[in-house]
């Protein structure tokens, strides 16, 4: 089956009058280097089993770089391992290991610079300082990549993939273990992350900034050291995420800041201490998503305005929302909250009273952060009740007129 | 012996005991009479230790018995009103406080029997009667042979076949080595069952000598009539 | 001073009282463990309820078994046996029995679902709490002549350690929000058996992260053996300060 592979590329790259150069401990050509400095633009060049210790590995032509029973390339915790400077590139099924930490520099198993058509797949990277570095690129696709890295402090690891300033970028199907931010994207635009594993990251599991009009979708986010922040972009879409136990102070589901017209719909919310923590956000929408078992499932922070709220289910969660405002700019709608005590006489499944999803004690624990210390006292539950029953301090027009009675079906 | 000099007791404003004196002395059987209020069960309560006086000392065979409890080895207490763990029985009760003064050998079980309290042993505390409580209690009283019975009150609430086991039993074992310390609104009771009476009014003591001369003193064959004229005389000396 | 604490144990174990409080605690446990799937949920919920009536039974029951048995230890106090014993063992009972209540109407089930350290803060605290309840009902009894009054006084101490003083304490964080307040409430916290016990509990079943920089300090200080001494030998002393003063009230008091 491999030979008949093997033949097929060798095939693909004659006719399209391409040689193919084979790279092998015990070959002719003992080095990628070599095989690089040899070939011409659009050959292809298989790297066969063996333990590879070159420094740094500049590519600077439009080659096809593939390895064959995954070569381990070691970068012996010194270099950047493959440094791509070339339009149409391929590394393919590398097995890419110890790359250097620099201070100064991002190191990365695989590296591109103002590169365009670069297809990144299959490589299995351990111990990276930075696992895929992408600066100023455009439409290059990463996909089925496998990134551990054992991070213990965020000095000396750097990101699983990261993006900076480029466009039209998928990233797919690839897992991230331990780095610093597992899938990092700043001024990346028109691009895709999907179906990505990004979990155990010592800081975020997806950091973006700055990246406009992108759609992630289908990701799982799990524990990692922050959560994930998603700030400064608008256009941003997001669905079928499940974000899992990214717990601990200060750690968010998903932190969004300074979002505007984004799409944020059929998400998992699991145990998250927040779920989703926003401030500043304007014009988005929230739709079909379940936020269970978190602390708290929305912090709404009074700097929100025109985002609407609809359709998702809140379930379990210690606190639904929270507020710092008196006011707030927002709409909510037709939700499910497992809290709701009120009832339905005309039975067509929609609560007759509106339903308050901030409690008199979240909004003191926003205010005096203190008090946090009261709660699940007899104190407590006693305000609370109070105050639903005759609502002073809690703003009056947070409130869901229309909430359902039974949860919606949301399978992600 | 026990001596009491100059006890006083006050509850709040209320002078309970008044600089009391007294000596209870081996062989005799005392009644204590006094109107309700007048500061009997406090003083009994003082000799037993419940209630401690404000000022004054009591002794027991030469020895304070301040802070002390080891001396109750020789009391006998029957309480008023007598109540017990209510689920116990009687059965428990008996073998409880048998238990609990293992130290005593001599057991007196004399009323148990005398009382047909050995018939109803299963019983529970909660379910007697008061006049079976109160029988109970004087069994208790008795039951470790103790050397001074100060029984509160004895013949109240009793069946008069009871009544007269007790005073039966009261009077076999008054005798040279024991001290008696009866209350009682009875006052023929008291007459048959003690030698000497102290006479307690609004805290005061009034009287306290041998029956035998306050009779004389009075001219009364009864005892009764006897403290009905000491009554009137302190009454008298009240309003003067 | 063990014979007469066994024969009050008796007593009060044949007492219907603590089998049904046992069988209360009993079927609430169990019923918050088959409502509530995760067993960190369970044992939150069942923390309020353990805040609340754990502290109220214990205090009511013990002040009305203590005026109950006044005739009982007037009968005690008759017999060559010292008061110190009689109230110790007093004491002593009526902790085993509502400790036991405890342990096997919440202990027993909650083990079954849950093997975790949180669950033994829970069983401990629990039982730490039932011994400083106790002992206040003790007070508030010796301090008292008559059951009326001592169950109003009891009643008051459960008002004040469950209620009133949280709104003390939210009244001070309130006041002096500019301030750091960290310190002063951790303070403040140990004042109170039932804040102790309910923090130790929410500390340990990870729910800091949820009470921020507050929650944070409060880990770091609780999370430390130091701080786990430091509460349950607090919880102790709220257990021992009351015992002492109504020991030396009861020595003196007349029966």
């Amino acid at each position: 089956m491999r030979l008949f592979f093997i033949l097929y590329l060798t095939f693909l790259a004659m006719s399209s009058m391409a040689t193919t150069w084979t790279v092998s401990p015990s070959g002719e050509i003992k080095t990628i280097k070599k095989a690089i400095q040899l070939a011409d633009k659009g050959d292809t060049i298989l790297v066969t089993k063996g333990h590879y210790k070159e420094g740094n590995i500049i590519v600077a032509k439009e080659v096809v770089l593939i390895g064959i029973d995954y070569p381990v390339i070691d970068g012996e915790y010194k270099y950047e391992v493959f440094t791509i400077t070339a339009d149409n590139v391929t590394v393919r099924s590398f097995s890419i290991i110890n790359v250097g930490i620099s201070s100064l520099n991002d190191w990365a198993a695989i590296g591109g610079e103002n590169a365009k058509n670069l297809y990144i797949a299959n490589n299995k990277i351990e111990r990276a300082f930075f696992g895929i570095h992408l600066a100023n690129c455009k439409s290059s696709l990463v996909e089925n990549n496998t990134l551990t890295a054992a991070a213990v402090a965020e000095n000396t690891t750097g990101n699983g993939i990261h993006m900076w300033k480029s466009d039209k970028i998928t990233v797919r199907n690839n897992t991230v273990d331990g780095h610093r931010d597992g899938i990092y994207f700043e001024f990346v635009t028109n691009s895709l992350i999907e179906n990505n594993t990004s979990k155990n990251n010592l800081r975020y599991g997806l950091h973006f900034m700055f990246s406009h009009d992108d759609e992630y979708n289908e990701n799982l986010f799990m524990n990692n050291g922050a959560g994930i922040a998603v700030m400064y972009s608008r256009g941003v879409t997001m669905r079928r995420n499940r974000f899992e136990e990214n717990w601990g102070a200060s750690v968010f589901g998903l932190l969004l800041k300074e979002i505007s017209e984004s799409m944020i719909e059929d998400n998992l919310f699991l145990r998250n201490t927040v779920a989703i923590y926003m401030e500043a956000c304007s014009r988005s929408n929230f739709r079909g998503n379940e936020f269970r078992e978190n602390g708290w499932g929305i912090k709404l922070q009074a700097s929100c305005d025109d985002n609407v709220f609809e359709k998702n289910n809140f379930i379990a969660n210690s606190f639904d929302m929270g507020t710092n405002g008196s006011m707030t700019l927002n709409t909510i709608d037709s939700n499910y909250w497992d809290k709701y005590g009120g009832y339905d006489l005309n039975s067509d499944g929609v609560g007759d009273v509106p339903f308050h999803p901030v409690s008199l004690y979240s909004m003191i624990v926003e205010k005096m952060p203190t008090s946090v210390m009261l709660w699940r006292s007899f104190l407590v539950f006693l305000l609370d009740r109070a105050e639903k029953v005759i609502p002073v301090v809690t703003p009056e027009n947070l409130k869901d007129e229309a909430p359902v009675m039974k949860s919606y079906d949301i399978s992600i | 012996m026990i001596s009491v000099s100059k006890i006083e007791k006050r509850f709040g404003a209320l002078d309970v005991l008044k600089s009391i004196s007294a000596n209870f002395e081996m062989g005799r059987s005392y009644a204590l009479i006094g109107p309700n209020g007048s500061g009997k069960t406090t003083l009994i309560k003082s000799i037993l230790g419940m209630v401690v006086p404000d000022s004054g000392r009591i002794e027991m065979d030469g020895e304070s018995i301040k802070g002390k409890w080891s001396y109750r080895q020789k009391i006998g207490y029957m309480p008023q009103i007598g109540r017990y763990p209510d689920n116990m029985t009687i059965g428990q009760l008996f073998s409880m406080m048998k238990d609990l003064r293992s130290d005593c050998k001599a057991i007196d079980e004399e009323l148990i029997e005398g009382f047909g309290l050995d018939k109803i042993m299963s019983k529970r505390m909660h379910t007697l009667s008061g006049g079976t409580r109160q029988k109970v209690s004087a069994a208790l009283a008795f039951l470790f042979n103790p050397k001074v019975l100060i029984l509160d009150e004895p013949t109240a609430g009793l069946d008069p076949l009871a009544v007269e086991v007790i005073k039966e039993k009261i009077l076999t074992e008054m005798g040279d080595s024991k001290i008696f310390i009866i209350t009682s609104h009875i006052l023929s009771d008291l007459d048959e069952l003690s030698s000497h009476a102290l006479y307690l009014d609004n805290g005061s003591l009034i009287y306290n000598d041998s029956i035998a001369l306050l009779k004389e003193e009075t001219g009364e064959i009864k005892l009764g009539k006897a403290i009905a004229t000491i009554m009137r005389r302190n009454q008298k000396n009240v309003i003067v | 001073m063990i014979k007469i604490a066994k024969y009050v144990l008796l007593d009060i174990l044949r007492n219907r009282f603590v089998i049904l409080y046992t069988f209360f605690l009993f079927l609430v446990t169990l019923s918050m463990f088959s409502l509530e799937g995760n067993s960190d949920k369970a044992i939150l919920s069942l923390l309020n309820i353990i805040l609340m009536v754990v502290p109220l039974v214990s205090i009511i029951f013990t002040t009305i078994h203590f005026f109950n048995s006044y005739e009982f230890i007037e009968l005690l106090l008759s017999q060559p046996i010292n008061r110190k014993a009689i109230f110790l063992s007093e004491f002593s009972a009526v902790s085993i029995a509502l400790c036991l209540a405890y342990v096997i109407g919440v202990g027993v089930p909650v083990t079954l679902f849950s093997q975790g350290m949180d669950t033994v803060y829970l069983i401990i605290s629990g039982m730490l709490l039932t011994l400083v309840f106790v002992a206040l009902a003790f007070c508030a009894s010796v301090l008292t002549r008559d059951k009326a009054k001592g169950i109003g006084v009891s009643l008051l101490f459960w008002f004040y350690f469950t209620l009133i003083y949280d709104g003390f304490v939210l009244y001070v964080i309130y006041a002096f929000n500019d301030y750091p307040l960290d310190k002063v409430t951790l303070a403040l916290v140990s004042l109170n058996p039932v804040d102790l016990a309910r923090i130790i509990i929410l500390l340990k079943l990870d729910i800091s992260a949820l009470m921020g920089y507050t929650g944070a300090f409060y880990k770091q200080f609780f999370g430390s053996s130091m701080g786990i001494i430091y509460s349950f030998v607090f919880l102790l002393i709220w257990a021992a300060l009351p015992l002492s003063i109504s020991l030396r009230k009861f020595l003196k008091k007349d029966i």
